[in-house]
């Protein structure tokens, strides 16, 4: 194909020689002739480490992140080589993976000036935009340079249906540019050559795996979402509302199931409501509902809105993980055992050869597949389970160390005493140590004792455990992430009042989580969600105006809530550590 | 978002059209936006959903309305083997729709839309195309089932590439429409593309997309569209009833009724559910050979009774009184045929 247009440009520019030709025409020759060159550059072919199977992939950043699919990577394990442009070949490691959605991010190494491509915004394209397609089909080329051909967008906001339990292409786009085996993992780009999806999809069932005009990408609105869990290291898992719709013969979609532990209905959502919006899209089908839920991440908020007897009630709702915990990985290891839905391109000139099969992410992780990685890969490697690469989970986790303007401000064998008034001008006293906690406000005293694991510490009543809460923020603060049984990083999650993106942390202690939230650009502990139960609201802490305080910086402005509502909210006028010697003496 | 929109002369389109690929961000349009053409065609194509759904046999395909009664054209195949169908439309309305008849000469077939004093926006079946090679297309179908509800309909673009003879088979067999139909590059032979709608760049209507057939030289799955002033003789000659209607089970009988043997035909043996109603053989001294009947000629209706089977020879017959003459409409080669018989009652002679 490339070299078909190739053919084609030599005959406009005959053609540009013998006849005038206007100078719109050429200039827009040009600028495609540039944007080719340009998508070519950060478009790479993607080889597993013996150099059998493959796809494509394209680097999103000038550090060496891609994209590419997960069946694309699934048979390489945590190291794979990738080609460039420039006929140069690169090592690369795996970095996170989106089993259900078809996304791995992976990092190619040894430079940090690589050609990235510009994200573009999937929400935005419309149906019969031009559209262009690099990768390498059929592992045609020896040298890495990308196969390129055109299309228009067929489709947006296509729903495909999971192949088997795995690989749903929920809200992406439809393209007759051709996508062939071996293209799977590549970039789709719009006419001006943004990144508006990674292909991995065709309708091959009828005709075999070529070409029939039917190819679909995700979309990178969907990636974005994901994007921050996947550096993070994480297998990503997609989410669910923990409850179903029905569409109805006059054109309302009805909640027809609902699981009563969900968020979802400790939010108010109700059997027989109507679901009218959810994260900002109408819905209209419960198709509709399935194709926007389909792009967001478990853990994520979104805004929701339903009608029940003609009111109109709106909430923010946190969605739960699709599959249950272990469940995502035995059904990779189901899917290991079936054919995929396209495979990875097979050897040359129509040989069958039995495909490479995916591989037990338990495998992947537990390192089992890799007996030799390349010393390059081996660095920046670390298998975990439940992590594609924990190597990446614990940079994120050393950054937010470094750079939270709290951390460390507390010590672990002092008493943490915290006064401030409420807005009503009443008195708030807080004590928390390791071992106890009390909480004083116009409601009165309340004590907590964390020496017995078993006893759940959910004072004072109606808060959702903040005790426990500030005991959790304690430890952050004063320990960091040795205090604490587990710690990883999430990725961003959506928190606060304007539902803004902040880095998630997460801790675990006596089996119970906590979420930190980080502001994104002071890396302030923005606020936590301790949970003292799977089924139950957490306790939620909001951090605000943060002031100096020795050398580290703590709020002034706390807010804490219990599910839909507010338990306090108080300005501290001091803090202050006394050591636990002296407080026993007194 | 950077449309481009070329409006130039004849002599220069063609040159533009080469060009026209991937130079603007959009489909480059004479005089029209995409959004505008967009519209226009997703108003008019529906989604078909009945019978199949077996053995690779898909159960949907696409068509087109092409009356402002709520007629839709589409191509005659197993989806429409009950009589009626579920056509969705793209402004979500789902309606039962009728098949009114099929043409067997183009295999196009017409159904009607239940939808009581409703005004659908339709192709104008007059419309005159003047298609060239190289001229560039869209087309609009629901391959795959790949839209559903009220989504749209997937969009494909392309060339027409040749305007040729089709020169295809079904299985093992020819089909039978050997005339003229336009070869595009664009994949529209893919299962559930057939009555999907080939248009120019500003919207209007240039050929039906055909049956899948494979290229009888090379194999090749062939992506072509009918003709639309065929697909309009199709439907007129469905619409006007000359080739009959669907036999009305509650008519009562006849004393009599005529019999192959009155008329002096053999049908091909009735192996399967669907045996299309072939002469077989034509009895010497009989009615049929007197008008000149042949084997291979395909018994297209029976009085105005539209008869796609061999069942449907058969029970058209018992609708025929004996003593009547019987009009017999026959496809043979890629022309119709009319003839009228007077079958010979036993015993008479």
């Amino acid at each position: 194909m490339l070299r078909l247009l190739s053919v084609i440009l030599v005959f406009i520019g005959s053609q540009a020689s013998a006849a005038s030709v206007a100078p719109e025409v050429l200039e827009a020759e040009a600028k495609r002739v540039r944007v080719i060159e340009r998508v070519s550059r950060s478009t790479i072919a993607i080889f597993d480490s013996r150099g059998q199977g493959g796809g494509s992939g394209v680097i999103i950043s000038s550090d060496g992140y891609a994209l590419t699919n997960f069946h694309v990577t699934a048979p390489c394990g945590p190291a794979m080589r990738c080609g460039m442009n420039d006929g140069r070949l690169y090592d690369a490691v795996l970095v996170g993976l989106d089993p259900p959605g078809d996304v791995a991010l992976i990092k190619l190494l040894g430079r940090n000036d690589f050609p990235a491509a510009e994200l573009g915004d999937s929400d935005v394209v419309q149906v019969g935009d031009r559209v262009l397609v690099a990768g390498n089909p059929f592992l045609l080329a020896e040298d890495f340079r990308p196969t390129v051909t055109y299309g228009i967008l067929s489709g947006t906001h296509r729903y495909q249906y999971p192949a088997g339990t795995l690989l749903e292409y929920a809200d992406c786009l439809q393209t007759d540019a051709a996508i062939n085996p071996g293209n799977s993992g590549g970039p789709l780009f719009n006419a001006a050559g943004k990144l508006i999806g990674i292909n991995g999809r065709g309708s091959f069932e009828k005709r075999g795996r070529v070409n029939v005009g039917v190819g679909y990408a995700i979309s990178i609105n969907q990636i974005k979402l994901f994007l921050s869990h996947l550096k993070a290291g994480r297998v990503v898992d997609h989410a669910t509302l923990g409850a179903t719709v029905t569409t109805l013969d006059d054109g309302r979609v009805a909640v027809d199931d609902l699981l009563e532990e969900s968020d979802a209905y400790r939010r108010g959502l109700r059997y027989g409501d109507y679901l009218t919006s959810f994260a900002g899209r109408n819905i209209t089908t419960a198709n509709a509902l399935k194709n926007v839920l389909g792009i967001y991440p478990a853990g994520w908020t979104v805004p929701i809105e339903f009608v029940r007897d003609g009111d109109v009630m709106a909430a923010n709702v946190r969605l739960a993980s699709l599959h249950g915990q272990g469940e995502l990985e035995s059904l990779i290891e189901a899917q290991a055992n079936k054919p995929v839905p396209i495979q990875p391109p097979g050897p040359k000139d129509g040989e069958d050869e039995p495909q490479p099969k995916i591989p037990n992410i338990r495998d992947l992780a537990a390192g089992a597949r890799v007996p030799e990685l390349p010393e390059e890969v081996n660095k920046v490697y670390q298998a975990r389970a439940g992590f594609a690469n924990y190597y990446f989970n614990d940079l994120h986790q050393q950054r937010l160390a470094e750079k939270c303007p709290g951390w460390r401000a507390f010590s672990a064998d002092q008493r943490l005493e915290i006064s401030g008034v409420d807005s009503r001008g009443h008195e708030v006293a807080i004590e928390s140590t390791e071992q106890m906690g009390s909480f004083r406000s116009v409601r009165g005293q309340f004590f907590a004792n964390f020496s017995d694991p078993n006893v759940p510490n959910d004072g004072p009543p109606g808060s959702g455990g903040l005790m426990a809460a500030i005991r959790e923020w304690q430890t952050l603060l004063s320990r960091g992430l040795e205090g604490f049984d587990e710690a990883h990083y999430m990725g961003q999650l959506p928190f606060g009042l304007g539902q803004s993106r902040h880095d998630c942390l997460v801790t675990i202690r006596n089996g119970l989580p906590t979420y930190f939230y980080f502001n994104r650009q002071t890396c302030h502990v923005a606020g936590l969600e301790h949970f003292t139960a799977d089924d139950r609201d957490p306790c939620t802490v909001r951090f605000s105006n943060f002031q100096p305080w020795d050398s580290a910086e703590l709020p002034l402005m706390w807010v804490v809530r219990f599910g839909e509502n507010a338990y306090a909210e108080f300005t501290v006028d001091h803090y202050q550590q006394v050591p636990l010697e002296e407080s026993v003496d007194e | 978002m950077n449309r481009l929109q070329i409006v130039v002369a004849p002599t220069v389109a063609i040159v533009a059209s080469a060009l026209a690929p991937i130079c603007g961000a959009q489909v480059a349009l004479v005089g029209r936006s995409f959004a505008d053409v967009n519209q226009y065609a997703q108003q008019r194509s529906v989604k078909i959903y009945g019978a199949g759904g077996l053995r690779q046999l898909e159960a949907y395909q696409s068509g087109v309305l092409v009356s402002a009664d709520g007629h839709v054209a589409t191509m005659a195949s197993v989806v429409l083997d009950q009589d009626w169908v579920i056509v969705h439309l793209s402004d979500s309305r789902r309606l039962r729709g009728e098949v009114v008849g099929v043409d067997p000469l183009l295999d196009i077939a017409v159904v009607k839309l239940d939808g009581e004093d409703a005004e659908f926006p339709y192709y104008d079946l007059q419309h005159q195309s003047m298609p060239y090679e190289s001229m560039q297309l869209l087309a609009f179908c629901n391959l795959y089932n790949v839209a559903t509800g009220d989504e749209p309909v997937s969009v494909l673009h392309g060339v027409l590439t040749a305007v040729a003879p089709l020169e295809a088979r079904r299985g093992s067999f020819s089909t039978r429409y050997r005339d003229e139909v336009y070869i595009v590059d664009a994949s529209i032979n893919n299962p559930g593309a057939a009555g999907g709608i080939v248009v120019d760049l500003s919207g209007q209507p240039i050929g039906m997309i055909g049956k899948e057939v494979r290229s009888q030289l090379s194999g090749a799955w062939l992506n072509y569209a009918l003709p639309w002033d065929r697909v309009a003789e199709g439907v007129d000659r469905i619409i006007s009833g000359r080739l009959g209607a669907s036999i009305d089970s509650t008519t009562d009988l006849p004393e009599r009724s005529a019999t192959f043997a009155s008329l002096g035909i053999r049908l091909v043996p009735n192996v399967v559910p669907r045996t299309p109603p072939y002469i077989d053989s034509v009895l010497p001294d009989s009615p049929a050979e007197t008008a000149m009947l042949e084997p291979d000629d395909l018994v297209i209706a029976v009085g105005d009774m539209r008869t796609g089977t061999h069942n449907d020879v058969e029970q058209a017959l018992l609708r025929t009184p004996i003593d009547e003459p019987v009009r017999i409409t026959l496809l043979r080669g890629n022309r119709l045929v009319d003839v009228e018989l007077m079958p010979i009652v036993e015993g008479s002679q």
